[in-house]
């Protein structure tokens, strides 16, 4: 796909840079909405299990975690349920919303993780975390991001499908028994938002070690001085 | 496609494409004291919208072998005040109100005379635990035809000796596996589990279960509608 990208040149100092649009406004708005839903259904999600913290039986009841309230949204269980079942529908919206337009516009080949980026894991690992040398950039997401970002999405699926069993483990049994009953699903549920927070801390930290310019461009679509060719 | 620009161009397209994303402040509504219950409100109101859309009355909800029980001590009592209002067994009834052919007060006996049905069922409590039990009693849905329901009457709410109250859609009254129930473990109610009559109903979640039932009104509008619902829990709640 043909990458937007412009040539800049400076009025005052005559100097030429470069800039792609990397982002398009249906990516960003879902990125942004998408941001405000998980911490919403991450804080929620939190409140509603102080009220069992456990995943064993009720009597007696051995609790994981005694979950402090500070990190916790909705004030009490009615409350986060009320956070949590309307927020759904927004993170729901959101995802179907991203998914249908990477789709259909093509724009999913930028983070789709594919066999052919395989190769490309391990120097970029040596890159991050064993001082490696920095692999040559080709396009916008090295391999590691785009297993990153295919993960945070398979996530997303999962803990829709996974809240769905919990939700409604009668009218939509047939989730539930894949998930191993009711019971499980539950501690799915619970299993894939620390995954997806691991995710989130990963990319924060990202995010403030690489880039200013990284974040403007989920901002404004627009990344300067790409390090990959523009066309 | 390289187009040489200069950089006032894009600082004017880059706003333009950041002022794109106002949409996402509306969300900051939520953040807003006076919006929030409101909004909160109608979000938990869509979603018993979509879950009385979801709720199939042909579907069954699963059932255990014995073998899958939780045993009845580690069955959880449950209540909000006490686990024992003392109702006087000798003189109780279920008195019968609202839009019906025969209104009244029926006994245990007369009510016990309905075709009995047990099953093992999953209880599952809004705190996120869950139990298997066995429930033996009389379906909601013969004991409507036996007081002569209104059948375009839409809601069916009980009141209990522990000044407990709730409602059910009329769907989800007339599910075959919902039952007025007065056995447990196929012994009769023991009183912390709501002797001698309570709701046993698997395509629901735990507080609609009400126990010591005294009251039984058929109706086409809804009042309050629970005890835990009227202080914002979910309305519908179906499993």
């Amino acid at each position: 796909m043909a990458t937007r990208a412009l040539t800049i040149e400076d009025v005052k100092t005559g100097e030429v840079t470069q800039a792609v649009y990397e982002h398009p406004f249906v990516v960003r708005l879902c990125h942004w909405v998408n941001a405000v839903s998980l911490f919403v259904m991450v804080g929620s999600g939190f409140q509603i299990f102080r009220a069992f913290p456990s995943f064993g039986a009720k009597i007696p009841q051995k609790d994981l975690i005694n979950w402090p309230k500070a990190f916790a949204l909705g004030g009490w269980l009615g409350g986060a349920l009320q956070w949590h079942l309307t927020f759904m529908w927004i993170y729901i919206a959101t995802g179907l919303l991203y998914l249908g337009y990477q789709v259909f516009s093509g724009n999913y080949k930028q983070v789709l993780f594919v066999r052919r980026d395989l190769p490309g894991v391990w120097p970029m690992v040596r890159h991050y975390f064993f001082f490696g040398p920095k692999p040559p950039v080709s396009e916008a997401y090295n391999p590691l991001q785009k297993h990153a970002y295919t993960s945070a999405i398979v996530l997303g699926a999962l803990s829709v499908l996974t809240g769905v069993a919990v939700w409604k483990p009668v009218q939509f049994s047939w989730l539930a028994w894949m998930m191993g009953g009711f019971h499980l699903a539950r501690l799915w549920h619970f299993l894939i938002m620390w995954a997806m927070l691991a995710f989130v801390f990963g990319h924060l930290a990202m995010v403030v070690l690489h880039g200013w310019n990284n974040f403007v461009s989920m901002l404004t679509g627009w990344k300067k001085h790409p390090e990959y060719p523009s066309e | 496609m390289n187009s040489r620009t200069d950089s006032r161009k894009v600082k004017n397209v880059s706003r333009r494409e950041l002022l794109k994303l106002t949409p996402v402040i509306a969300l900051g509504a939520f953040a807003i004291p006076q919006l929030q219950k409101p909004l909160l409100k109608g979000g938990l109101g869509f979603s018993d919208w979509a879950s009385a859309r979801l709720f199939r009355s042909g579907h069954l909800a699963s059932t255990f072998a014995d073998s899958d029980l939780t045993s009845f001590d580690k069955f959880p009592i449950n209540d909000y005040d006490v686990d024992d209002p003392g109702v006087d067994f000798d003189k109780w009834t279920l008195t019968v109100t609202g839009a019906v052919q025969k209104p009244g007060d029926y006994t245990l006996e007369q009510i016990q005379a309905l075709p009995k049905f047990t099953q093992n069922t999953r209880h599952v409590c809004v705190e996120g635990w869950d139990v298997i039990g066995r429930f033996g009693g009389v379906r909601i849905a013969d004991f409507l035809k036996m007081i002569g329901a209104d059948p375009t009457a839409r809601f069916v709410t009980v009141e209990c000796a522990d000044d407990y109250y709730e409602s059910l859609d009329m769907a989800t009254a007339m599910h075959p596996q919902s039952l007025l129930c007065y056995e447990m473990y196929g012994q009769p109610l023991t009183r912390e589990h709501g002797a001698p009559l309570r709701l046993s109903i698997p395509t629901k979640i735990g507080y609609k279960q009400a126990k010591y039932l005294t009251d039984l009104k058929v109706s086409h509008v809804l009042g309050k509608v629970g005890y835990w619902e009227d202080q914002g829990y979910s309305e519908f709640y179906g499993l």
